[in-house]
């Protein structure tokens, strides 16, 4: 009954006698100009940048002859020696700390989705919020202060790892979590909030242990968000810059600061443009994971507002 | 009291475990940050001395007043493109919904490295033939008091945020009625947007600024690879010799950024909650 006294609010206009076309053209075209600014904006600094991205990423200037031509040579250099290096560098550095903030970051969210204390989740959602979008460079110079090397809690590390730095590879990997973790708890949390707690008394009342539950209805619901909420993080992770730049000014080989360096000028006659080849691999691999998470994210949705 | 305790009984020792495990790795940094910039190890002594230098720091100051200028043309450029176009697609065009929301989520995909690296072929093409217009636009684009440039590539890298709180706000109230109302009592557009649309969405637009406001304060990728110096770029120059400072200025803008928020989700409830947890 609820379908057939509930009418469907994107058709309303659609299904409209035809006899009020004549009545409803000049309305949307209001609407239209409402959202025709958006679009062409759009259009100019996102379409207009990655445009170019893609039409230099094939153009070389043979630094010889100075003939500019189309060619698939920077996409190829671009996998290749230290820029390939990089590459593995920053997915490495991407899995690893993706992988563990991912299941540290659930652990969190759904020990902070149980507490009872609105106060306390508001401060960490909001916490999170800061830390995961903006912490950057105030995140670089805050573990500088801990574990840099007058760090307050260097010795503690060295302890521990005896070659530890934080403009390693080491010393990135203990710091992404701080952001990536923050992100986790914050795509994990609607998840967490929407498994009702009656659908857990279900179970016990079938006659099922946590395990069953967890097995057959809690992870399933999960799973989408636990991998939507890793793919997330992995794509934050590669794409980080400001961190890696402040804390080790590229010694540590990554796309992104190679990218950067690159832009700089700090590049071969000729390799000008392997920049925006190595942007365009950054894209098609973000674009690649935005893929999966895309679907797993529609299909968690659909379970958890209903 | 006996619920507390039973409460506290029902914890589970691994759960506890891994929280403060989590708890001293994210609030380790911070405590030593402020223990780092509050104590002096050379002279045993305490001071706040280096939150008093951040006002005579050189360049802090300007820094300052322009990356807050910056984030007030984000913010308003944001508003200006988005607000119509949401509510004309809630309301009239809901076939384009798909559309703007991939629209939105392509600045997640193309990185801010790869963005930058786009842009800056694309102001690169202005400078070929001097003289013309389109080479006085790039130029005054890059202008270096107030690169204009910044806030139009902060509008796009702001979009997935604001498109999820906008749409989080507008969501939440019953729009259609709304303006079907006030059409109906005789209300013109703009008054209808004025009057009755922008105060419902005013939770969703208030937290939708501050994060603009944080995210243009903590932006460095684009700023420094197109060699501007707004606030982070400044606590970077300026943190290459000195110690306590760039140090105490991170701890500042974080907790001031978290704290604003803190606010706003208050002045806003659940609502404004739900604006940072789907940000991503």
């Amino acid at each position: 009954m609820a379908i057939a006294t509930d009418p469907p609010r994107t058709g309303a206009a659609d299904s409209a006698l035809p006899r009020r076309t004549t009545r409803r053209r000049p309305r949307n075209l209001g609407a239209w100009g409402a959202v025709a600014p958006l679009l062409v904006y759009s259009a100019v600094f996102l379409g207009l940048p990655v445009w170019a991205l893609l039409y230099q990423s094939i153009r070389r200037t043979d630094p010889a002859t100075g003939v500019t031509s189309f060619t698939g040579q920077n996409l190829t250099e671009s996998w290749h020696g230290i820029y390939l290096t990089a590459m593995w560098g920053s997915i490495r550095l991407s899995l690893l700390t993706a992988v563990v903030s991912a299941v540290v970051g659930l652990v969190t969210a759904q020990a902070i989705a149980q507490s009872r204390g609105r106060l306390l989740k508001q401060a960490v959602l909001t916490a999170s919020g800061v830390l995961a979008n903006f912490g950057g460079i105030p995140l670089a110079f805050c573990f500088i202060a801990a574990a840099g090397t007058a760090g307050e809690a260097t010795g503690l590390i060295r302890k521990i790892d005896p070659g530890f730095a934080l403009d390693t590879f080491t010393g990135l990997v203990l710091v992404y979590p701080y952001f990536l973790i923050p992100l986790m708890v914050l795509t994990t949390m609607p998840a967490l909030d929407g498994l009702r707690r009656q659908w857990r008394e279900a179970a016990a009342n079938l006659g099922g242990s946590a395990w069953d539950y967890w097995r057959h209805v809690g992870g399933p619901i999960l799973l989408p968000a636990l991998l939507g909420g890793f793919v997330l993080c992995f794509g934050s992770s590669f794409a980080a810059y400001a961190t890696a730049q402040a804390l080790t000014s590229g010694t540590v080989p990554l796309i992104t600061t190679r990218i950067a360096s690159v832009l700089s000028g700090n590049v071969l006659a000729g390799q000008e443009n392997l920049g925006m080849a190595m942007s365009l691999d950054t894209i098609v691999i973000c674009a690649l994971m935005m893929a999966v998470y895309l679907p797993l994210r529609a299909r968690s949705a659909r379970w958890l507002d209903s | 009291m006996a619920g507390l305790l039973g409460r506290l009984g029902r914890v589970r020792w691994w759960r506890v475990a891994i929280l403060t495990l989590v708890a001293v790795y994210l609030l380790g940094p911070l405590f030593s940050a402020l223990w780092f910039t509050v104590y002096n190890s050379r002279l045993h002594q305490f001071s706040l001395a280096p939150y008093g230098q951040l006002f005579s720091a050189p360049g802090f100051l300007a820094s300052v007043r322009m990356t807050f200028f910056l984030a007030l043309t984000t913010i308003a450029l944001e508003f200006v493109l988005l607000v119509p176009a949401m509510i004309a697609i809630q309301l009239r065009l809901p076939r384009l919904r798909p559309i703007v929301e991939s629209i939105a989520m392509v600045p997640l995909v193309v990185s801010p490295v790869a963005l930058t690296a786009g842009v800056s072929t694309v102001l690169g093409w202005g400078l070929n033939d001097q003289g013309s217009w389109l080479f006085r636009l790039d130029a005054d684009l890059q202008n270096q008091s107030f690169p204009l440039i910044l806030p139009l590539i902060y509008a796009i890298l702001v979009l997935p945020f604001a498109f999820r709180s906008l749409d989080a706000g507008l969501r939440a109230v019953d729009l259609k009625t709304l303006v079907e109302a006030s059409r109906g009592l005789g209300a013109p557009w703009p008054l209808v947007l004025w009057r009755v649309i922008l105060p419902n969405l005013r939770t969703g637009l208030l937290s939708g600024a501050v994060l603009t406001l944080a995210l243009v304060f903590g932006e460095y990728t684009i700023a420094s690879i197109l060699t501007f110096v707004p606030f982070a770029v400044w606590i970077v120059q300026d943190g290459q010799g000195s110690g306590q400072l760039p140090i105490a200025t991170s701890l500042l803008s974080l907790l001031l950024s978290w704290a604003v928020l803190f606010l706003v989700s208050f002045l806003g409830g659940r609502r404004a909650a739900a604006v940072t947890d789907r940000s991503a």
